[in-house]
């Protein structure tokens, strides 16, 4: 049986091991290395691979490098073909894997490296700085209603603000918060201490060092997800980010979405008031082999018709302007969707790509092409949304390296064989599953969440009867 | 510091005011413009259509004359020569089978081994332009400046590498080193219409109508341009915008040469200005500029 090692030598003494810090691992600990398994990322894909393991009767540490897990997916409002709440969808899940006495969450926590072999894996794991004892603290929230700090929020994606001290969300799982050290003005300052001198039980460590832990497990689940592709810094005719009402979609997603800064209200950045005439650009990044990325991003053309239907059900005057190459809408009842999408929202679809944005007052002129009539269009539009491409998350390359994975040129890991071997990655014990094997929808990341999962259970299971015969 | 330099047919005619700036200029700025004897057409547009063979004879006949004069740096003013001279000179320095072809046909040696530098590259990565704006005598304060690049200077660009090609910035920081204002310009690498103005000239004339609204929209006082067919189009279009739009607000459009002589004090009745069709001159006389 493993022991938990404790590596950071200094803080030996005062620093609790992280089992002890967020409990749980010992029970992780206590059973054999093959009936455990590490799931790395904790978006959809990666809890729901967590959840079947822990029913099938694995032990599983998911990680996760927020302080949260639920992913992506906590950023969206609703989903498409069926319009329902991602957090009421995604929310069940996030609390299951909280709550399953098989599935141990590491969040805060990131994979430095791996020795060992198939069946055996040993990993050793960064527990990041969070600045809050775990152990101590009860989730209560005091000290993020009277945190004084307030700055550009990350989950937030520019569209609102988030104190220092934070959860993700209202339902985060684990619903403790974290401390953003750049943001918080006594680790910047010096000055402030309100949380601590909140906090009922002393649980606020400005002191706190990170620490390092090893784990056993028998195989690995890799699910780390997307981001979005950098279109401020890549795409200066699409103003660069400097203006303020041009946006990607998902941080659209934040102003639909009701836990969003704006509650749902349907405001844009610049001034907050409600825009009248919307432009949804799609292939933003992608499809553009000559000086983006040349792949589909495969959720854009729905996640656009969703975005405009939205749009539609809150500003009923509103105009839509979706620029469009081709929709691709193949999944089941998606193309249903879009039809009703047009047919009772009055979308207008325009054939071809827009060219370049500005800014003219208060307005953003949209310049682009109808390619089916051949003419030069310009929309005086009063917000612009981008439908920007897929990418590998950030780390993705770095975690490739870590676990000896192949990955290609655009930073997706490679799969053994996307047909028959979709979830394997070639080296035995080690699976993949959901966008960062390539962009792709929820329904598809759940079904390869389940894939790997079982992929995994089947690997482990060959590992056990082997030992058996040997022993025999 | 001398470069060899080829002026180019318009440079000859209608467009002698960039010319005869740019020289002035160069000799003020310390560098020498010594124009390559005996020089013959770029090959204007045609290197760009399919069968480019033939028609890349003549630039490549102008970069050897350059690299057996013994220099390795061929300076261009207009857009246009400069697209075409780079462009050729790529196919020389990287395709082999090409260059053979040419070569052959033109029976003389030549590899790419010049590099094709515009007059802005000059200033820029040559002079730098700390040392233009320490150069500058007459800084053109509250001048605001729209600066038109149209197509050629940077596109393709992957083969020209010149500057970003949707969000340049090497004519603004020109305009700033002389003191100026550049003003937010969203048309700034709009067409200009080029050829168009040949056989249609409402499209010509549509093209420049949209781009120099947004120039004065913006709050521009004039507009600078490297290329002499924009500076044509640009200058010339606005006799047949303003019979069809009477609200239509009239604004210069001069070469970058000439408003560098301006910020470098030299004499304006030099500059060819008569030649505009909207006098730059009322303007700059009215902020302190030429008297």
């Amino acid at each position: 049986m493993a022991e938990i090692i404790e590596l950071s030598g200094e803080q030996k003494g005062e620093q609790l091991s992280c089992a002890c810090v967020f409990g749980g691992m010992s029970d992780f600990e206590s059973v054999p290395v093959d009936r455990r398994v590490m799931v790395i990322g904790g978006g959809i894909t990666g809890i729901t691979s967590a959840i079947d393991l822990g029913n099938a009767g694995y032990q599983v540490l998911l990680v996760e490098r927020l302080p949260s897990v639920g992913g992506r997916m906590l950023q969206l409002s609703e989903t498409f073909p069926t319009l329902d709440c991602a957090q009421c969808t995604l929310t069940p899940r996030t609390v299951e894997s909280g709550q399953h006495p098989k599935v141990t969450l590491k969040t805060s926590c990131e994979v430095e490296a791996l020795t060992g072999e198939p069946g055996n894996f040993t990993i050793r794991v960064r527990q990041k700085k969070t600045y809050v004892d775990w152990n101590k603290c009860t989730g209560c929230g005091t000290c993020i209603q009277k945190c004084p700090s307030n700055g550009i929020a990350m989950f937030e994606r520019d569209a609102g603000k988030m104190t220092a001290i934070y959860t993700l969300s209202p339902q985060a799982v684990p619903n403790k918060p974290v401390i953003d050290a750049e943001r918080c003005r006594y680790l910047t300052r010096g000055k402030c201490g309100v949380c601590a001198k909140v906090c009922p039980v002393g649980a606020i460590d400005y002191e706190q060092q990170e620490s390092f832990f090893e784990v056993q497990v028998g195989a690995i689940i890799v699910a780390t997800g997307f981001d979005i592709y950098d279109w401020k810094k890549k795409m200066p005719e699409f103003g660069g980010g400097e203006i303020p009402d041009v946006i990607d979609g998902l941080t659209f997603e934040r102003y639909l979405s009701a836990s969003g800064p704006s509650a749902g209200a349907m405001v844009r950045p610049s001034d907050g008031k409600t825009p009248k005439e919307i432009v949804f650009i799609q292939c933003v990044g992608s499809r553009n082999p000559e000086f983006h990325k040349s792949y589909c991003s495969r959720v854009c053309c729905m996640y656009t018709a969703k975005h405009a239907r939205l749009y539609k059900h809150k500003v009923h005057d509103g105009q839509v302007y979706i620029f469009y190459i081709d929709i691709r809408s193949t999944g089941k009842g998606y193309e249903q969707f879009i039809q009703q999408s047009v047919a009772e929202e009055e979308l207008i679809y325009i054939r071809g790509r827009a060219a370049r944005l500005y800014r003219e007052g208060d307005k953003v002129i949209v310049q682009g092409a109808d390619t089916l009539s051949g003419r030069k269009i310009e929309i005086a539009a009063d917000l612009v949304v981008l439908a920007a491409a897929m990418v590998p998350n950030e780390g993705a390359q770095e975690l490739a390296e870590i676990l000896g994975l192949q990955s290609n040129k655009d930073g997706f890991f490679i799969e053994e064989n996307y047909k028959l071997s979709p979830v394997e990655s070639g080296r035995p014990g080690i699976y993949l599953a959901g966008c960062c094997l390539g962009a792709k929808d929820i329904a598809d990341s759940a079904a390869q969440g389940s894939a790997a999962s079982s992929k995994a259970q089947v690997f482990l299971s060959s590992v056990r009867r082997n030992k058996q015969q040997e022993a025999v | 510091m001398k470069y060899s330099y080829f002026p180019g047919c318009t440079l000859y005619t209608k467009a002698k005011k960039l010319d005869d700036a740019g020289r002035e200029c160069s000799r003020k700025l310390g560098f020498e413009l010594d124009e390559l004897p005996d020089w013959t057409c770029c090959g204007a547009t045609f290197p760009l259509t399919n069968d480019y063979h033939i028609a890349m004879s003549g630039p490549t006949r102008i970069l050897a004359d350059t690299k057996d004069r013994g220099d390795n740096k061929l300076v261009t003013l207009c857009s246009v020569c400069f697209n075409v001279l780079k462009r050729t000179n790529n196919v020389m320095r990287n395709d082999e089978e090409r260059r053979s072809k040419i070569t052959d046909f033109i029976e003389r040696q030549y590899h790419g081994e010049v590099d094709v530098l515009h007059y802005l590259q000059v200033l820029r990565d040559e002079i730098g332009f700390k040392v233009l704006q320490d150069t500058v005598v007459k800084p053109l304060a509250g001048l605001k400046v729209a600066c038109y690049y149209g197509c050629l200077l940077l596109r393709p660009v992957k083969e020209i590498a010149l500057d970003a090609m949707e969000n340049p910035t090497i004519f603004e920081d020109f305009v700033r080193a002389l003191g100026g204002e550049p003003v937010p310009f969203p048309y700034r690498i709009e067409c200009c219409g080029a050829f168009q103005t040949v056989h249609s000239m409402t499209t010509a004339t549509r093209c420049s109508r949209d781009i120099l609204r947004n120039a004065s929209g913006n709050g521009a006082d004039l507009v600078i341009t490297t290329c002499p067919l924009c500076q044509f189009n640009l200058d010339d279009r606005q006799a047949e915008i303003v019979q069809s739009d009477a609200a239509f607000k009239t604004i210069p459009v001069v070469y970058f040469t000439q408003l560098l002589a301006i910020a470098l004090d030299l004499p304006a009745e030099d500059l060819g200005f008569e030649r505009n069709l909207i006098d730059p001159l009322p303007l700059l006389r009215d902020k302190g500029l030429v008297s």
